[in-house]
């Protein structure tokens, strides 16, 4: 990106493309010019680790994958060599390529600009530099990976040998207020390093690990129990412990890592690889794309945002995604990104679906007359199956097959120009059915089916044999076995294709409008986004007013004063002619499917029925009221939710207060609440801060047993720590104390810890004790997630599809979720999401139709005895019986149907079948498999044997 | 009073030569790793036409490079 003029709705951006030397139509991505280059130098993508060529492609699975050439090419630098000119088959090389400059007109921009892993070379401390045994943990990831230097052995630089003692180094770079590092908490380290050790273990079951850590910060859904796991292995050390690097051991390379611990002091100890746990810098030149955007960055470099609208950067009509608002996680950078997305469609709605273009595609052609006529495609998959498979004796084998008229080899079938020759060829010898024998078809069988649709071939016609999950990545080390289980496999794929039917699928209509669930800040968020985009919103809410558990919290950590945003939102709400709010509402029943829901809610002595075509999910959360620390029994106890209440509203007593005591983790990490409700540690030092501004002198304690403040968070706990707030740490083992005392006349709280520095018992009297009461998940999840067919996590809390990718839909169709239900979250994150789904919403309601399989049950009804065992067979309601001629026969209806093929199996008459799966299909693969002569020869000699 | 069917030919041929380099979309992405990449999706299928810039040879960013996800260990590729 060089420069963008103009404004929001109408940017004139201009764009300068590096040269690739490749013509990217032409490459294949074969790497014969690889093999042949003669310049090795470190490979980028393997974090320096291992080397490349000058011409290469970035990694196996690049996307585009093409090769490219970089600034070490002879050619470039002196014109000297142009070897991989001469070896590229198909004349891709070429070196006169210039940059290009691209002037584009767009109305918005997402800023997903991401982060640069911190570089520890900054500081000599870190040891990086010096030693060959210290490496990142960015190393250390491409190092556990099969793709990684060294095929995924982890191997030390020094001497290639396997690490039998690993050491982690965490907040490298974070939470450090010294020069040239970050003074915030990158929020990821903590639990990466427990997968790599995770991962190493799994690598080596000997291998010792010890991690060097501050507080464990497992605040993320399901973390606490992953961190539990990664402390249960054996010969695992996690030590609560600054550590530094002492030096090397010139005889073998070890490293030497220096730290202490309260009861044995400092120590010294020998490790043979010291990974170091990086934090998350903001992009590389952030400086420059603040300066080019028009942006303004905050102090450590990120992207500036507004905490009620996290996804808007200071430019209108410039949006920031992902990491680049604050060192987050996967699920925050997707669900970020489909927020920006959603906020884009708000603004730019007007001008939906008038550049985009629908795909074309040529007449189908009938050939249900013809004879099968099979072509069959054998992938290499760059050396994937081709370096253990014979891919052209396969190829020549497959010509030997029935109605096979053509095979041919490819180096990467689902390569563009692949794809392109399997249409050309399925026209040009007149295919009516394909094989393509390479990978999974759980990932390309979207693809080929296009290929097939390109060249006018139903898309049914297509089949695919796995010889490469199935046979070349798990034979390696049996060659001529592989290409004959290969050829097997091919030849039952063969007998399959020969049975296929082509099959129509359907598009079902997509009724336009979205019922929100909830309206608290999630919904409400969710809704308005939703109805920007010109779609109607039916938000339904249980109590009488919108607002939700938001009502009680009055400031965030980030300056956001909390109501006056909230009655500004719920104006907005109220406002909007497409939001139609329902109070006092239950929903008793929820029918139909994706694109066509139907939901029956009670709402203030009526009974509603709405229509819509997406569902979103935004329940909210409940707060646990404790049983423990006198909680209820004394006037002088409360939740940190109620004095943040108590602040607001000026309460003397509270404000007044000489001495206070907060209690962190009060009904979270326990065995039965087995989750950190992440939430309070941010709120207990928001409190603080805020008790501290008003009153200077008063005595702040924080028990805890890790501090979370994630994020930029760190640096209000920082502060609050600066203006006196104690910081004591308690273990689960030894929790603190609470009693009612009267002393000289006057009342207070006595809470008894112990001093994990000092090892002495403390008694702190408070005037008032706060409680960080967990929050729980609300007590209508279960009902509500009976009602809409979704699941719940171990902890009770929805559950996504995928927890990195799919953070913010359930694996019911149609459906989607978004604030506390899903995991307790502050203000900023609970917005964030919120638009991440109503983004989700509007990729599913901005179509008119969805399309639906055709790969669906049918019945026969002359064979359907009426037994019902479908019926009950099905887990989607999807058969039903209906009146025939002949008396009641079972009905498939063809939207439920998943295509299972549950039914099938418990039919006993064969009446029900499963298109695209026909026994004829089936058998006529597994007749394939083995002969009949085959299996009469081997039985034969079975009783021979006898 | 301006008549189209007589614009100067040479008027129409400086017009639609201004708009021959211009690329006209409507979102532009900066960044192709998993954000990027799943706003540009987002954006594409609910009927925008979208420009995605990558700076390196290959979109995937850092999360291409890492080996697994946590919590649950899945391949993060």
């Amino acid at each position: 990106m060089e420069t963008i003029e103009g404004q929001k709705g109408d940017f004139q951006v201009s764009v300068k493309t590096r040269p690739r030397y490749i013509i990217e139509d032409k490459c294949t991505g074969c790497t014969t010019c690889m093999e042949y280059c003669p310049v090795e130098y470190p490979d980028a993508f393997n974090q320096g680790i291992s080397t490349n060529k000058a011409v290469h492609v970035y990694f196996s699975q690049a996307i585009p994958l093409v090769a490219y050439i970089d600034d070490s090419c002879l050619y470039l630098s002196e014109k000297k060599c142009d070897i991989c000119h001469g070896v590229c088959k198909t004349g891709a090389i070429d070196f006169r390529q210039t940059p290009t400059r691209t002037r584009i007109n767009v109305g918005a921009v997402i800023l997903s600009s991401g982060i640069t892993p911190f570089d520890p070379s900054v500081k000599e401390e870190y040891g990086y530099s010096h030693y060959d045994n210290v490496v990142t943990s960015m190393d250390y990831e491409r190092l556990l990976s099969s793709t990684g230097p060294y095929e995924g052995k982890v191997l030390r630089a020094s001497d290639k040998q396997h690490p039998k003692n690993v050491a982690w180094i965490q907040c490298v770079g974070s939470r450090r207020v010294t020069e040239k590092d970050n003074s915030y908490c990158s929020g990821v380290c903590c639990t990466y390093t427990q997968k790599q050790l995770i991962l190493t273990k799994e690598h080596d079951m000997d291998a010792q690990c010890t991690v060097f850590h501050n507080d464990i910060r497992s605040f993320g859904k399901d973390f606490e129990r992953y961190f539990q796991r990664a402390e249960a292995l054996p010969d695992t050390r996690f030590i609560r412990s600054y550590a530094s690097i002492a030096g090397e051991n010139p005889e073998n390379k070890n490293i030497r890592v220096k730290y202490a611990t309260s009861d044995e002091g400092v120590k010294e100890e020998e490790f043979d690889m010291v990974v170091l746990s990086v934090g998350l810098n903001p992009p590389r030149a952030y400086k420059e794309i603040a300066e080019k955007f028009g942006i303004d960055v905050n102090a450590h470099g990120f992207c500036d945002i507004d905490s009620s609208n996290p996804v808007q950067t200071s430019r209108p009509g410039i949006f920031v995604s992902g990491a680049f608002q604050g060192p987050t996680d996967i699920p925050e950078s997707v669900f970020t990104a489909s927020g920006a997305g959603s906020r884009t469609g708000e603004m730019l709605n007007f001008r939906r679906g008038k550049l985009s273009r629908e795909r074309v595609y040529p007449e189908e052609r009938d050939v249900s007359a013809e004879e099968p006529r099979i072509g069959v495609f054998v992938c290499h998959c760059g050396a994937n199956i081709s370096s253990v498979v014979n891919v052209p004796s396969t190829v020549e084998y497959a010509k030997t097959l029935p109605h096979v008229v053509y095979a041919t080899e490819q180096i990467f079938s689902c390569a563009t120009n692949s794809a392109k020759e399997i249409t050309d060829l399925a026209v040009e010898k007149g295919l009516n059915r394909v094989v393509i024998a390479a990978c999974s078809p759980r990932t390309l069988e979207p693809l080929f089916r296009d290929t097939l649709r390109e060249a006018g071939l139903n898309q049914y016609y297509l089949d695919m044999a796995n010889i490469r999950e199935h046979c070349s990545w798990v034979h390696a080390r049996q060659k001529e076995e592989a290409t004959q289980k290969a050829q097997d496999i091919m030849r039952m794929s063969v007998a399959r294709a020969a049975h296929l039917e082509p099959l129509k699928e359907f598009d079902l209509p997509v009724n336009k409008t979205a019922l929100v669930v909830g309206g608290g800040i999630a919904g409400m968020t969710c809704a308005l986004s939703i109805a920007a985009q010109g779609h109607e919103v039916e938000l339904v809410e249980k109590s009488k007013d919108l607002g939700g558990m938001v009502r009680r919290i009055h400031s965030t950590l980030e300056g956001l004063d909390v109501q006056t945003y909230l009655d500004d939102l719920i104006a907005s709400v109220y406002k909007n002619p497409r939001i139609h709010v329902s109070h006092e509402a239950e929903i008793t029943d929820v029918a139909g499917y994706l694109g066509n829901f139907t939901t029956t809610v009670q709402t203030e002595g009526r009974t509603k029925t709405i229509k819509h075509g997406a569902s979103v999910l935004a329940i909210g959360a409940d707060m646990y009221k404790p049983a423990e620390y006198l909680y209820g029994e004394n006037d002088a106890v409360f939740t940190h939710l109620e004095i943040g209440e108590q602040i607001a509203k000026g309460n003397e007593a509270v404000v007044n207060a000489q001495s206070l005591v907060m209690i962190q983790c009060v009904g979270s990490r326990n065995e039965e609440f087995n989750y950190c409700s992440r939430v309070c540690c941010g709120h207990a030092v928001k409190n603080a801060l805020k008790l501290k501004e008003k009153n200077p002198d008063m005595r702040i304690y924080v028990l805890f047993r890790d501090m979370r403040t994630y994020g930029f968070k760190e640096d209000a706990y920082r502060k609050a720590s600066e203006l006196g707030v104690q910081f004591i740490r308690y273990t689960p083992e030894d929790p603190p104390e609470v009693e009612a005392v009267s002393e000289n006349g006057s009342d207070m709280i006595r809470v008894t810890v112990t001093d994990p520095i000092l090892g002495q018992r403390l008694e702190l009297d408070a005037d008032i004790l706060s409680l960080a009461a967990a929050v729980r998940p609300p007590a209508s999840i279960q009902e509500i997630a009976g009602l809409f067919k979704v699941t719940l996590s171990p902890d009770d809390f929805f559950k996504e599809a995928h927890v990195k990718l799919k953070p913010v839909e359930f694996a019911a169709d149609g459906v989607f979720l978004c604030g506390t239900a899903h995991y307790p979250k502050h203000v900023p994150e609970s917005i964030n999401q919120a638009y991440g789904a109503a983004g989700r919403a509007i990729t599913l309601l901005s179509h008119d139709t969805v399309v639906a399989s055709g790969s669906v049950a049918k019945v026969d009804e002359y064979a359907c005895v009426s037994c019902g065992a479908c019926i009950t067979a099905c887990t989607y309601d999807a058969i039903e019986f209906h009146d025939t001629t002949k008396g009641k026969k079972a009905i498939v209806n063809p939207i439920l149907c998943k295509g299972d093929g549950l039914c099938n199996a418990k039919c006993p008459t064969n009446a029900i079948v499963l298109k695209h799966f026909t026994n004829e299909a089936l058998c006529g693969q597994i007749d394939a498999a083995v002969t009949a002569e085959d299996i009469m020869e081997q039985m034969d000699a079975v009783l021979e044997e006898a | 009073m301006v008549n189209n069917d007589v614009l100067p030919k040479e008027h129409m041929q400086l017009f639609s030569d201004s708009l021959k380099d211009r690329n006209f979309g409507d979102v532009m992405v900066v960044g192709g790793g998993v954000s990027g990449i799943q706003a540009s999706l987002d954006l594409a299928s609910a009927g925008f036409k979208v420009y995605l810039v990558e700076k390196g040879p290959s979109i995937g960013g850092h999360m291409a490079q890492l080996d697994k996800t946590f919590p649950t260990n899945d391949c993060s590729m």
